[in-house]
């Protein structure tokens, strides 16, 4: 009973970590219908930055734990999200008008260049995040002892879900966003700035994917030039399993393939931890085709 | 009228293609003779790369199906390969026949209840799909695969009884496959059946409302590009002598799709897609350990540069001559 | 005349709406019948669910006594009905005389074999098949852009083009949607005298029509829907003078 408790905060955090990434799948996919797949990438120079600025400009010293943490995921999510705007610019946005893959390749391409880049800049040896950045502390929940680095992770994952839900859902910009996701078109005929949305969600994404990547440095302390790529892919099923371009349904997708993947590696078997979540996806596209919160649209002929 | 002459212009180019074929293979067996060990063995894996890509052409580049899970099926033709090979000393050429049939049936089994996906779920299916092959080899299933070292020992195939061991043999073995290849896939393409599946690249809804079983055609698709994907497993099977899990994974999947895309969907774009993901990373190694970076660059500006690929399919043109004409049409006046 | 296609009470939702309800009527053999009425009156639906693109919620939809419902779109091609797109679906970056042979794919046996190896048969086939889509293009007067690419094609011989891909399938009953939408007036007449020739060759005609000119001079039998309801059926002279069908088109403006 213990051990599933436990399991199930541990699942709930790598799926907090899942939904932030497949955040940014969804919302690029839902605008521009195109598979970034550099997002994952992206994800790992997150958290390359955010271990260069704890150690390198020497914050881990100098301030206390928590400020530093919060100014370095500040920092990470800026920088991140400036870089996925370029990436739109320079391997996107030209192909905006061309078929659906050459896009697709291009961000491929992307996703070797930053992985790559990634490598020659820091390495290809996995790096450690600072111990003194991750505390470990040991929080008893009803008589189990939960490392509370795992329920911060759970707690500001939801907490920057919500707030991304609040905005695509109660301001005017969120709406815009919405409303370009649905038809372009007719966004930019009611004037909507259709590129101006299409930066935003460039932004957003890789910022909150920069973010989950320190959270993956603080939580597990070990990362690597290629931890992008599992972390990516898990991610885009989870948008996948939820209903691509849904944003709740990215959030649902990424819990509950947390939750899948821990308890099935820990209950069933291990060495297929990996393929569990590929089972699973594959069985509930069977069943239903557009993902658990995906709406169906009828063809119009 | 003036339209009327493009039909002789079909044989124009063909008087053209004939010398230079010829060129092109005198050229391709010459080379060889000329090259170092080393290049040689390139060769024969950009070969081994045009053969993968030419299957997986027929898939995507043709029915515009999105398979990015094509390593899987490769590597089913190069375990059974090994594994009828290692344990019940079939020889090799025997097996390329059984090897792309179980990779074809695994492929149709797998593919019948997600072919109606839409585009990029299918996609991600497909990824799913080489992860769970990649998982369940070096799980060992069955006992039979040889977990994470693989399977060595796989016999050298044997021609008329000689047996083919250097790489130059390889050279002309492999590309030999390759032109065979070319040469099949481009009758298909001018066919009933490479008609239907430039339908249903084009516009599904509209195939299926002129008659064209859409379903069936993607799954045939399917099946014909796994069938020789694992006929080229089985070569590279023959050809490494030693198999494992690691060169079946999801970034072999992704280099062939981009070689497919950067092709642009004929059969001579194919084989050019392969040599440019394939032998580019090569020409790059003066960059040494920059040189996979300078390659997804150069992906990327090749995409931005010509989004429909190198060489997309020509118009298919037919002879009509023979069909005498010049009656007044339904519509005209009286 | 015996009819050639009968519904009886075809009923389909999308959700709450009722896109077509309880709808009855026969089309009879040789025949031009047209379906009319205002947009949203469940038209194109009514076609879809025809050729099998839509799966009725009820009733049934018999063509020469065999049910096409529950049969997918390529199965009632081959039985004989054919269909143009409202909204131009051609292979556009395929060429023209290409298209026509698509329409001719449900006639044609090759396999992939035979198709990969040429087998004499396979040759023969493909053969006849050009010559067919080339004599269809004839017909609607497209031969000289056969080896144009079909989306260079003007609106106006696109829907011509259309027309001919679904005439290459040998079809009993070919049903057009909108085949006038943009065509300008020469284009109009020279499609109202090719309706006449498809149905002269005796290939029975269903079209829907915004072009009233166009359908009150060709069509024997006129069906007219509002909100998914028929409201009127008979001739094209019946159908000018029934209160309901002019209170239907003027309540609309």
């Amino acid at each position: 009973m213990d051990q599933l408790f436990l399991q199930l905060v541990n699942g709930l955090a790598v799926g907090g970590i899942y939904a932030l990434v497949a955040l940014g799948y969804t919302m690029v996919y839902g605008v521009l219908k195109l598979i970034n797949f550099a997002h994952g990438d992206l994800f790992t120079i997150g958290a390359y930055l955010g271990l260069t600025l704890f150690v390198g400009m020497g914050l881990a010293g100098t301030l206390t734990v928590f400020p530093a943490v919060l100014s370095v995921a500040v920092m990470v999510m800026g920088l991140t999200a400036l870089l996925g705007g370029v990436l739109e610019r320079v391997a996107y946005r030209p192909l905006r008008k061309a078929g659906r893959l050459s896009a697709v390749v291009s961000a491929l391409g992307a996703s070797i260049f930053f992985q790559n880049a990634v490598m020659l800049v820091w390495g290809a040896n996995y790096e450690v995040y600072p111990e003194v950045m991750r505390p470990s502390t040991v929080i008893f929940l009803f008589g189990t002892g939960v490392p509370l680095i795992r329920l911060l992770i759970i707690g500001v994952s939801l907490m920057l879900m919500l707030s991304l839900y609040g905005f695509i859902h109660h301001t005017r910009t969120g709406t815009a966003v919405r409303a370009a996701a649905i038809d372009q078109g007719a966004a930019a005929l009611m004037g909507i700035n259709v590129n101006r949305i299409i930066t935003l969600v460039f932004l957003i994404g890789p910022g909150l994917g920069g973010v989950a990547g320190v959270m993956v440095g603080l939580s597990y302390g070990q990362i690597d030039f290629s931890m992008g790529f599992s972390y990516g892919l898990k991610a885009f099923t989870a948008a996948v399993l939820g209903g691509i371009g849904n944003i709740p349904g990215a959030m649902l997708g990424g819990m509950l393939l947390g939750l899948i993947e821990t308890l099935g590696s820990a209950y069933l078997t291990i060495a297929w931890k990996d393929a569990i979540s590929f089972l699973v996806l594959i069985l509930i596209l069977i069943i239903r085709p557009t993902g658990i919160l995906g709406e169906r649209t009828a063809e119009k002929l | 009228m003036l339209k009327r002459s493009g039909t002789t212009s079909g044989t124009i180019l063909q008087r053209v293609k004939f010398p230079a074929l010829v060129a092109l293979t005198a050229l391709a067996a010459g080379l060889p003779l000329t090259l170092n060990p080393y290049w040689t063995a390139v060769f024969v894996s950009i070969g081994l790369g045009a053969l993968l890509s030419l299957s997986l052409n027929v898939i995507l580049g043709r029915a515009g199906i999105f398979n990015m899970g094509h390593a899987a099926f490769y590597a089913v033709g190069a375990y059974v390969t090994a594994i009828l090979n290692t344990r019940f000393q079939v020889p090799v050429l025997w097996l390329l026949p059984v090897a792309g049939a179980a990779s074809g049936l695994c492929a149709l089994l797998v593919a019948r209840p997600i072919i109606h996906l839409r585009g990029d779920y299918l996609l991600i299916v497909t990824v799913g799909i080489v992860e769970i092959v990649r998982i369940a080899l070096i799980n060992d299933v069955g006992g039979l695969t040889g977990g994470a070292n693989g399977i060595f020992g796989i016999a050298r195939p044997e021609i008329f009884g000689i047996r083919i061991r250097r790489d130059i043999q390889f050279y002309y073995l492999v590309w030999g496959a390759v032109a065979l290849t070319v040469a099949l896939f481009s009758r298909l393409d001018r066919s009933r059946v490479g008609r239907a599946l430039s339908c249903i690249k084009e516009d599904d809804t509209a195939a299926e409302g002129c008659g064209i079983d859409v379903a069936r055609y993607k799954l045939l698709a399917f099946g014909l590009g796994a069938f020789w994907a694992g006929m080229a497993g089985a070569l590279f099977a023959a050809k490494m002598t030693i198999i494992s899990p690691g060169s079946f994974t999801f970034w072999d999947s992704v280099l062939l799709f981009a070689a497919v895309t950067l092709g642009g969907g004929s059969q001579t774009g194919a084989v050019l897609g392969a040599f440019l993901v394939f032998g580019l990373p090569e020409i790059f190694r003066d960059f040494a350990s920059a040189r996979m970076l300078v390659f997804g660059l150069a992906l990327m500006a090749m995409m931005v540069v010509r989004p429909q690929g190198l060489l997309p399919p020509a118009l298919r043109r037919y002879d009509t001559r023979f069909i005498t004409r010049g009656e007044r049409a339904a519509g005209d006046g009286e | 005349m015996k009819p050639l296609l009968r519904l009886t009470n075809v009923t389909k939702r999308f959700g709450g709406l009722i896109a077509v309800n309880e709808v009855s009527f026969s089309a009879d053999e040789g025949g031009i019948t047209g379906i009319i009425g205002p947009n949203g009156a469940g038209k194109t639906t009514l076609f879809n669910l025809l050729t099998g693109n839509y799966a009725p919620d009820g009733g049934d939809i018999l063509f020469r006594d065999v049910s096409l419902v529950g049969r997918k779109p390529h199965e009632i091609v081959a039985l004989g009905v054919a269909r143009t797109f409202q909204s131009i679906r051609l292979f556009s970056s395929m060429s023209v005389l290409e298209n026509a042979l698509a329409g001719r794919h449900c006639r044609m046996r090759a396999g992939l074999l035979s198709s990969m190896f040429g087998s004499a048969a396979q040759r023969r086939e493909e053969r006849a098949a050009v010559e067919r889509a080339v004599r269809e293009l004839e017909f609607t007067g497209l031969a000289e852009f056969l080896n144009d690419k079909a989306g260079s094609l003007s609106y106006g011989n696109r829907r011509l083009l259309e027309i001919a891909r679904a005439l290459a399938s040998d079809p009993i009953l070919i049903a057009l949607d909108e085949p006038a939408g943009s065509m300008n007036q020469p284009e109009t007449e020279v499609l109202v005298r090719l309706i006449r020739a498809v149905r002269d060759r005796g290939i029975s005609v269903m079209l829907i029509e915004h072009d009233m000119g166009l359908v009150m001079q060709v069509c024997e039998k006129l069906i007219v829907l509002e909100y998914g309801i028929k409201i009127a059926e008979g001739s094209p002279a019946e159908i000018r003078g029934n209160p309901r069908v002019i209170e239907a088109y003027l309540g609309q403006d």
